[in-house]
């Protein structure tokens, strides 16, 4: 048996009081999600978007008779800057009042792993330093020092491979023994910067001692800063600590007409007179941080093979090469949507008949209860029937998409696309890593839209944002590729016909990356006026993805996480679709109504009433656009499932459907509004209503645009 | 002296940074990831599209634009 117990769900609400509370950072990518999962029994975390956590994720578990709260701080590779991230976790440190933190670092590169921890040191005595991947420093022979990093750093030191839980046991245990102040931890390691900038230090740390309630570390670390003077870090002291800058304050007990910031320009005056600018003090301040990363990890790292990285390098050639770089993109992302699109098949089918079963048993208990059969068909043809549709068709895709693109994920792969794609998107005033969103865009527009927390700049990621939905998803994909057969494909038909299809199809997917760029491009020129911000991209070593256990759970978080925003709209949704097809004026229900209106304004764009009505209705999930169109057209009162796509095409023939139209389907069904579930997410990660009204009309706009031009295009040339 | 900067140096050719120029914020992100006077740096991979490139330097691979590279300078 473990030794940590995991809190069963029920016993975690019992919780009143934690008698510890543990603070883990990092730096991005070093497995402190691993850790967190591992330690709490992966009950708590709200999935680690490509590596990262923008809020603090709190877990809670069991040592040793005592619940420690456990929290996850945003991975940041310093935390002396203003980043959303840095900002997060710094406050967290200095003010959150952790009993210790954990501090994770990469065995594989500690060298810039420990600027944050001295970072950390300065803050903090209570700090354990947790060396993880062990396994891959092992297989790149690189042996570090522990007990000679331990002496230098004089912190605790524990070395783990967070993937084998066993490890985690000696963590644990030095975790309790810092909390029960059995390790000393006094006299932590110390920057030590040059004699001039020690001097004044010293000077306003004292002061600062001598006014305020606060610990002689943090007053040394608070004294650094406003000296450095960055506004951002000011202000939060002076929320933080309690310490109100412009307040007069006593030296040696003696009251003096001066406040520190007073006091602080007294000092930078004298230092200025030193030669040593506000530029160089923050440079000084920095690169003796830096330098001293450079010395300890000199002594304690052992690289018994000098070029360790030789293999990562080789890959690295291949995968962004000028010729292969990017055809190996497209062809990794066409096998993950061909996988996808043909695997979810099976489960689909099944789902469906499953649910149709059930569908047929309520029926029966309906009619059994003497229900109403107004009511009866409402609730099982209505909410029921789109509520089960929804499931059916989301679900499959996204349980295999996400595992395969999480696997890239964890390869490490997802920045070289980035990297690759970033002279793209830099002409459009936006960077590389919109491309990685996009790529989860193609699986499903909300995730992507959530993925969009990756990109730094909040510019970029607005844009990011608001264009996602340009790229179609998994519940677009089988639509496309439905009309490209019947109309482009289905004149030739065999095998030349099924290439015919999948070319039109990724030839929408283009245009839609093109639409992507431009608007990008546009976008950046007018409402979102900016240059593309200083693009800093780490290229991480490949490794062995953990298949089984952290994917398939992080798997589930998004895909049920997405389906329960699906379901969400879907029941109501039924409601109302039903209600269109049933409810009407002197023999005509609303659906008619509503697609005769709308009628006129379809034809300009080359489509008829219906399809848009269907567009429209369809918004809980572009999965049962099709499915509607084909109820109205058959005049049906609930949605229509049709396998055979010869069928298919017959009905839509016979309703008018003409390449033309086939055309105008596929790109507005590429351009158009973003189904209801990714407006959501928009709304939650913008937190603002405008930029969801925005990312409801950019899409729409180009799909009416696009479309009236082919149809004007069409007529002219063909009258 | 005409002044050096990393985007000058070959694919495999290491230079040594003498100074970190440039507008506050991105002087301090790159310094935050080392790059400060005296570190090697090597710039071993290019993107298709010719920019940005990959350097290694402390133990790392770090895609850098050339608009940011211009902020840093090397000893001749």
């Amino acid at each position: 048996m473990s030794k940590i117990e995991k809190l069963s769900k029920n016993s975690k609400k019992a919780i009143q009081k934690n008698d510890y509370t543990v603070a883990l950072a990092g730096n991005p990518n070093v497995g402190k999600s691993t850790i967190f999962n591992n330690l709490t029994g992966m009950n708590q975390h709200t999935g680690n978007w490509t590596g990262k956590t923008v809020a603090n994720a709190i877990g809670y578990f069991e040592y040793r008779g005592e619940t420690y709260k456990l929290v996850d701080i945003p991975g940041t590779y310093s935390i002396m800057s203003h980043s959303e991230e840095e900002e997060i976790a710094r406050n967290y440190i200095c003010f959150g009042n952790p009993d210790v933190t954990i501090v994770v670092v990469d065995a594989t590169c500690l060298e810039r792993n420990l600027n944050l921890v001295l970072q950390i040191t300065e803050i903090t005595n209570h700090i354990i330093l947790c060396v993880n991947l062990l396994d891959e420093a092992k297989k790149k022979k690189i042996t570090i020092n522990l007990e000679k990093l331990s002496n230098i750093l004089k912190i605790p030191v524990v070395g783990v491979t967070a993937r084998k839980k066993k490890t985690l046991n000696e963590l644990l245990k030095v975790t309790r023994k810092v909390c029960d102040g059995k390790e000393d931890t006094k006299n932590t390691y110390q920057v030590q910067y040059d004699e001039k900038i020690e001097k004044v230090i010293g000077k306003l740390e004292k002061i600062i001692i001598e006014n305020y309630q606060i610990e002689e570390k943090l007053a040394r670390w608070i004294s650094i800063k406003i000296l450095d003077g960055e506004e951002k870090i000011l202000r939060e002291i002076e929320k933080n600590a309690g310490m109100h800058l412009s307040d007069s304050i006593k030296i040696k007990g003696k009251e003096v007409d001066k406040n520190i910031l007073e006091i602080r320009q007294e000092i930078l005056t004298k230092l200025e007179e030193e030669d040593i600018t506000k530029d160089i003090f923050k440079e000084k301040i920095v690169s003796t941080i830096v330098k001293d990363s450079e010395n300890i990890a000199r002594q304690v790292c052992h690289f018994e093979n000098k070029d360790y990285a030789k293999r990562d390098r080789k890959i690295d050639k291949i995968l962004t090469s000028k010729k292969y770089g990017i055809p190996i993109m497209i062809l990794f992302l066409l096998l993950i949507f061909w996988i996808t699109i043909v695997g979810a098949n099976y489960p689909s089918q099944f789902l469906f008949s499953l649910f149709g079963n059930i569908q047929e048993k309520l029926i029966e208990f309906a009619t059994y209860i003497n229900c109403p059969e107004w009511l009866s068909n409402m609730l099982i043809l209505g909410v029921y029937q789109t509520l089960t549709w929804v499931i059916s068709v989301m679900l499959p895709p996204m349980a295999i998409f996400f595992p395969l693109f999480t696997i890239l994920e964890d390869l490490g792969y997802l920045p070289r696309i980035a990297f690759n794609m970033d002279g793209f998107f830099k002409r459009a005033c936006s960077s590389g890593k919109q491309m990685i969103t996009m790529c989860m865009g193609f699986g499903c527009n909300s995730c992507g839209v959530t993925g969009c927390r990756i990109i730094d700049s909040t510019r970029e990621r607005l844009i990011a944002i608001l264009t996602n939905n340009l790229v179609p998803c998994n519940g677009r994909f089988p639509f496309l590729i439905t009309v490209a057969t019947i109309f482009i494909a289905g004149t030739i038909g065999g095998f030349g016909a099924s290439i015919l299809s999948t070319l039109c199809v990724i030839l929408v997917i283009i245009l839609g990356i093109i639409m992507t760029l431009v608007i990008s491009k546009i976008l950046s020129k007018t409402i979102l006026k900016g240059m593309p911000s200083s693009f800093v991209l780490e290229l991480p070593p490949y490794r062995k993805p953990q298949f089984l256990k952290v994917l398939v759970r992080s798997i589930f978080d998004r895909t049920i996480f997405i389906l329960g925003r699906a379901i969400a709209v879907a029941a109501p949704a039924g409601l109302v679709i039903w209600l269109f097809a049933n409810i009407g004026v002197e023999g005509q229900s609303l659906l008619v109504i509503v697609a005769n209106f709308l009628d006129p304004f379809a034809k300009l764009m080359g489509l008829d009433g219906y399809i848009l009505t269907a567009f429209i209705l369809g918004i809980p999930a572009n999965e049962i656009v099709l499915p509607i169109i084909l109820m109205c057209y058959m005049q049906g009162t609930s949605l229509v499932n049709m396998e055979d796509t010869f069928a298919i095409g017959e009905i839509l023939r016979q309703n008018g459907w003409t390449i033309l139209t086939a055309i105008n389907v596929m790109l507005f069904t590429v351009f158009h509004f973003p189904c209801a579930t990714t407006l959501l997410t928009i709304k939650k990660e913008t937190g603002s209503l405008k930029w969801t009204v925005v990312s409801f009309l950019i899409p729409t706009a180009c799909g009416i645009v696009l479309c009236m031009f082919t149809t004007l295009i069409y007529h002219v040339f063909l009258i | 002296m005409k002044k050096r900067t990393i985007n000058e140096l070959a694919i495999e050719e290491t230079g040594v940074i003498s100074k970190i120029t440039g507008e506050e914020t991105i002087k301090r992100r790159l310094l935050d990831l080392g790059l400060i006077e005296g570190t090697s740096i090597k710039p071993v991979l290019v993107s298709p599209s010719g920019d940005p490139r990959a350097f290694e330097f402390r133990g790392g691979l770090i895609a850098i634009r050339r608009e940011d590279g211009m902020n840093i300078e090397i000893k001749c």
